[in-house]
């Protein structure tokens, strides 16, 4: 077994797990966070992205040990109670989600964007999105969305954290 | 996923000597760098390391430096840090846009460059457990079967690409890669570090295994010198190359003094096509001239039966990436 303690959505968590287990895993299992999600399993489909040190990785293939000591933000961080993410709210206004299974994954795909980007042109939102696969919408609504929030944020310097 | 145990190394020597004593002990090891490649092979039961050598725990080894002569690029350094490296875009752009052109921004936030280099094939065979040579097995199916994306050069008696985006990069940028085993360090040119399958149809590099890549470097540009990687892929993103082609170019007065080609995505190893290269040199790169190295790029050219639109798809990549290569001020 290996001891992680990764702070993850702002809060210190720890766990004793196999060494086998990846972050995915860890979040789903062993600390209830159910928001990414569990797809292809290799690295295809994006559904289980979430940022590690402020950048969006495949959860699925980091192992649990290689986050030790690391800030995890993962779709449960971005809404607060009394309100969305921005972004949440842009999806859900323009209908950027279907089924919504990959939803989790390409708003921290976005978000990892924005912070980093707050004025992406439309090509630099589909490079942002091109490790996260939707077959609902054919990602019009989602780009748009996107659009929304960096035009609204405009000057704005990007916010640090969730 | 098959249970392993993790190993952390502090340094390269460290790493070097845990993988030795695994292996003495009579236990398989692999090294990990972002993981990005490794954990889909053990997932899928491809591999099954009983210890898992954890480079990213190895302290320095994620900077990029100036170094006599050029730059040094430690194995851990991201492609994603790569592609937005400055100096790098700056005087070998073909390194930035080869780690740049890779996968998804999740791997090239996590992919390393070493593991970048060191990835096993995505033969779909081989990914998929079949006995194949990669497999431990004595056959290669590609040979006969479905070979869409398999070798057009050096290929036999194993017909699988290289899948390395940078790695063709690195052998027209003239890189060297520092060898780290139980026996000390080694300097190996990037050009002798991959290795055909009729030398050796099990591996695709010279490492041995206790070996590490330890870093890169990448020798300083020379005055007039530009360069660039362009990738044809089967769809816009995500994915390893169909062909691609690293391009080094050294003009001086609008005349070709060096070109370096290196072709991805056709042959076991990086392959280098000085055939095209020998129509440049001492000429105005002109789009007829690009035309005739294109021509001769492909001249070597073995396709399979299901593989001969690599041909001309080569051809026009070497012709186009040459034309805009020129034109770049
Ligand atoms: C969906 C998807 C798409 C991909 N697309 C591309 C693509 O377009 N182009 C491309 O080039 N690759 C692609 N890859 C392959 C791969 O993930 C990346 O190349 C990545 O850079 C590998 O780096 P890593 O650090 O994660 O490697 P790891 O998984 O850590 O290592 C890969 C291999 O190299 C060995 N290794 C790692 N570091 C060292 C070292 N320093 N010394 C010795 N051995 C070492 C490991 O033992 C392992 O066998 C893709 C992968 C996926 C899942």
């Amino acid at each position: 077994m290996v001891t992680v303690t990764v702070n993850v959505n702002g809060e210190p968590r720890t766990a004793s797990v196999p060494p086998e287990t990846t972050l995915l895993r860890l979040l789903r299992e062993q600390f209830n966070l159910t928001g990414a999600k569990l797809g292809c399993d290799v690295g295809d489909c994006g559904a289980c992205t979430v940022m590690v040190d402020g950048k969006s990785v495949n959860s699925c293939l980091m192992l649990a040990g290689q986050a030790d000591g690391r800030d995890v933000l993962t779709i449960e961080g971005l809404a607060t109670l009394e309100r969305l993410h921005p972004l949440q709210e842009a999806f859900e206004q323009l209908g950027s989600l279907q089924c919504g299974f990959c939803g989790p994954g390409i708003l921290m795909s976005a978000k990892a964007l924005l912070d980093e980007n707050p004025d992406p042109s439309e090509q630099d939102i589909r490079d942002a999105l091109a490790g996260n696969l939707c077959r609902c919408t054919g990602y019009i609504k989602m780009i748009e969305a996107i659009q929304g929030v960096a035009r609204a944020d405009g000057a704005r310097p990007a916010p640090k954290s969730a | 996923m098959k249970s392993f145990t993790n190993a952390n190394p502090r340094d390269v020597a460290h790493a070097v000597a845990l993988s030795a004593q695994a292996h003495g002990a009579n236990r398989s090891v692999s090294f990990a760098g972002g993981g990005s490649d490794l954990l889909a092979l053990v997932k899928d039961r491809i591999v099954a390391p009983d210890v898992i050598v954890n480079l990213k725990t190895v302290k320095g080894l994620d900077q990029v430096a100036a170094a006599p002569g050029g730059l040094t690029v430690g194995a851990l350094v991201t492609l994603d840090a790569l592609d937005r490296h400055p100096v790098v875009r700056r005087d070998h752009a073909a390194l930035a846009e080869a780690a740049g052109s890779v996968a998804t921004p999740q791997i090239r936030n996590v992919g390393t460059i070493g593991g970048n280099i060191c990835q096993r094939p995505w033969c779909w065979y081989y990914r998929n457990g079949f006995p194949c040579l990669k497999n431990g097995g004595n056959t290669c199916f590609s040979a006969n079967g479905e070979n869409q994306f398999h070798a057009i050069f050096g290929g036999g008696p194993s017909y699988i690409v290289h899948p390395s985006d940078t790695a063709p990069a690195l052998v027209a940028l003239d890189a060297t890669f520092r060898v780290v085993g139980p026996a000390g360090e080694r300097m190996v040119p990037a050009a002798e570090f991959f290795i055909l399958p009729r030398d050796d149809a099990k591996r695709e590099n010279v490492l041995a295994p206790d070996e590490i890549l330890a870093s890169v470097h990448v020798p300083a540009a020379r005055r007039g010198t530009r360069s660039t990687y362009h990738k044809i892929l089967d769809r816009e993103a995500w994915t390893h190359a169909v062909v691609s082609a690293a391009i080094v170019l050294e003009l001086e007065g609008g005349v070709c003094r060096l070109a370096r080609i290196v072709l991805g995505g056709v042959a076991p190893v990086p392959w280098r096509v000085p055939e095209a290269e020998r129509v440049l040199v001492g000429q105005r790169i002109t789009p007829e001239l690009a035309a005739q190295a294109g021509e001769a790029a492909v001249s070597g050219a073995r396709p399979l039966a299901k593989n001969g639109y690599k041909v001309p798809l080569t051809r026009n990549l070497v012709r186009r990436t040459l034309v805009e290569l020129a034109a770049r001020a």
